[in-house]
């Protein structure tokens, strides 16, 4: 694959998602450059998840289109594993990793070193997965190895272990879903910490928060989504944390009175 | 370099249970468990229930259950005993019981991924269903296959070598493979993830719903397949012939020790189980408790193993049970 000559790793445009007559996405277009940290922001219920489904392969629109590095994409045929063979990788808040597996598994599961019968080489994927998490990762003589389940890691080891895999697997595009909540402090750090260095890759990340100030600090794009829609977009240092979180509290009480 | 602890040997506190047990019958009924005849009986009935544990196995470990397949071993062994007798069929009469129960598991499989109908829902419907299509086919009759062992299906699949009962080896082969394919195998994998998360398995790239059909056709497959070792065994058909086997094999794999949360399973577990689930049945017959007991003992002993592995499991579950009984945990 040629470096880098494409401008947007993704580009969506006008893309729509109706289930039955509740309209989640409504011709939202948008632009993910290809080192570019966007943030999404909004609401529960405004459509940040389904966008990122959409885009991962996890969900198919009701309607428009999908470019990944320039090439349009049939989306009747687009899923996770061709998101995957694009390097366009997820790690989803608490929901991307197996708890009762062991690390090893997680790493390669939907795509399994295996012989052509489909068994999997074990060796090789636990020695390739104790080297991501030593050299990679950086977790050093913690007691965490490939046989680890993944219940024995604390919150922020399993954002942690997602991300490392999403690097591990070369990603472009690394989709985040709230990969803080519900962690402690220091976790958030290590969270963060992980994000900064895609960047620092020339890799892209979209990034969904709630959290502002994490958000701000680290997006070089803020992009505000509210019921569907694009509502606003700031570019980095357009906008105050203050500011946004003072547009933010407007949107709201907009929405308030429209719904009396 | 590789740390070997006791937890690490899969299955060992069954083993241990297995072997105690053994323990406990010969004691009870010395001149029943210390000859042979008991053993190779135990290897021409376990069969069956084993066959079934292993496909159970797989079920539950992906978060589903199936209840239909006494109904497959009613229908697969229609269609067995109906081929061979009204039509002399040997071969195509195993592959028909087989296409059979694959068929009932696949159209379970495609209503639970595809409809969405929870599997314990549509697989309580299909038991019903095929069942009184069974009974209504077959008039409600039994098949009586006297001189099914002068067949060569009946040497392959029922046969003696020596004293020792073919049944036996095609359902060690069958754990020994089906033990490759749940932990070495990416089938076996992805089912664990499902069991495990159904959502997580389906974000890393796993096709949920096409690999929860291929397990319910794989539960109907070996349904079918026990149907099979059963009729031949048992050189009769009888419409009900299913029915004695839903608790005897559930509870193999959960005496074994699978979670019945799903996304974790022991075949191990399971080949032990099946054999401990009948090793009771027939003891306590051997060591003269009456019938009727047995079956209550039998429900007894799934229910305290399935209490005793949930509170293995879960820490959280074994305080709140030493709460309601006024056990105070140790400071």
């Amino acid at each position: 694959m040629g470096k880098r000559t494409y401008e947007y790793i993704v580009r969506m445009e006008r893309i729509r998602m109706a289930y039955g007559n509740v309209i989640a996405l409504n011709d939202v277009s948008l632009t993910v450059g290809r080192d570019e940290i966007v943030g999404l922001i909004g609401d529960n219920g405004a459509g940040k998840s389904t966008l990122i489904k959409i885009m991962t392969g996890v969900v198919r629109p009701t309607g428009g289109e999908l470019y990944i590095r320039d090439e349009r994409i049939d989306l009747s045929h687009y899923s996770v594993r061709q998101a995957h063979n694009r390097r366009i990788e997820t790690v989803y808040q608490e929901k991307s990793l197996g708890e009762k597996q062991p690390l090893w598994r997680n790493f390669f599961v939907g795509r399994q070193i295996t012989n052509r019968f489909g068994f999997i080489d074990i060796k090789k994927q636990k020695a390739i997965t104790n080297d991501v998490l030593k050299n990679q990762i950086g977790f050093r003589g913690a007691g965490v190895d490939a046989d680890s389940p993944v219940q024995k890691l604390s919150g922020g080891e399993r954002q942690g272990i997602a991300i490392g895999r999403a690097m591990y697997f070369d990603a472009d595009l690394v989709v985040l879903d709230e990969p803080t909540v519900a962690l402690a402090i220091k976790e958030v750090q290590k969270v963060l910490d992980f994000v900064r260095s895609i960047k620092q890759r020339g890799r892209a990340c979209v990034y969904i928060e709630h959290n502002l100030a994490h958000v701000h600090e680290l997006a070089d794009r803020l992009v505000i989504l509210d019921r569907g829609e694009i509502s606003k977009i700031f570019h980095k240092g357009e906008v105050t944390l203050t500011e946004l979180t003072r547009f933010l509290l407007d949107l709201q009480n907009d929405n308030a009175e429209v719904a009396v | 370099m590789q740390r070997i602890s006791m937890s690490r040997v899969e299955g060992l506190p069954i083993i241990v249970v297995f072997v105690a047990l053994i323990g406990c019958f010969i004691v009870a009924a010395p001149e029943v468990f210390l000859s042979l005849p008991i053993y190779f009986s135990f290897l021409t009935t376990v069969p069956p229930v084993l066959v079934l544990a292993l496909g159970l196995t797989f079920v539950i470990a992906a978060g589903e259950i199936d209840l239909s397949f006494p109904s497959v071993i009613a229908f697969s062994g229609y269609l067995l005993a109906m081929l061979y007798r009204d039509h002399d069929m040997i071969w195509l009469a195993v592959l028909a019981a087989i296409a059979g129960g694959a068929l009932i598991g696949l159209i379970n499989g495609l209503i639970v991924a595809y409809i969405g109908v929870p599997s314990i829902i549509t697989t309580l419907a299909t038991q019903f269903f095929w069942g009184g299509i069974t009974t209504v086919i077959s008039g409600g009759t039994s098949y009586s296959l006297r001189t099914v062992d002068e067949t060569s299906m009946w040497v392959v699949f029922v046969g003696k070598i020596g004293d020792f009962p073919a049944q036996a080896l095609w359902a060690a082969g069958l754990a020994v493979l089906l033990w490759f394919i749940m932990n070495r195998h990416r089938f076996g994998e992805h089912v664990l993830f499902i069991g495990d998360n159904a959502n997580v398995a389906r974000v890393v790239g796993v096709n949920v719903a096409r690999e929860r059909v291929k397990l319910f056709t794989l539960m109907g497959t070996l349904a079918g397949f026990a149907a099979i070792l059963l009729t031949l065994e048992n050189r009769n058909f009888f419409n009900t012939q299913g029915q004695g086997y839903l608790l005897i094999a559930l509870a193999s794999v959960f005496i074994g020790g699978t979670s019945i949360f799903g996304g974790q399973a022991t075949i191990v577990g399971t080949f032990f189980g099946a054999f401990i689930i009948s090793m009771i049945e027939a003891g306590l017959t051997a060591t003269g408790i009456q019938g009727f007991w047995v079956r209550a003992v039998v429900g007894l002993v799934f229910l305290a193993a399935v209490i005793f592995h949930l509170t293995m499991e879960q820490p959280q579950r074994r305080a709140k049970l030493a709460r309601v009984f006024g056990i105070k945990p140790g400071k």
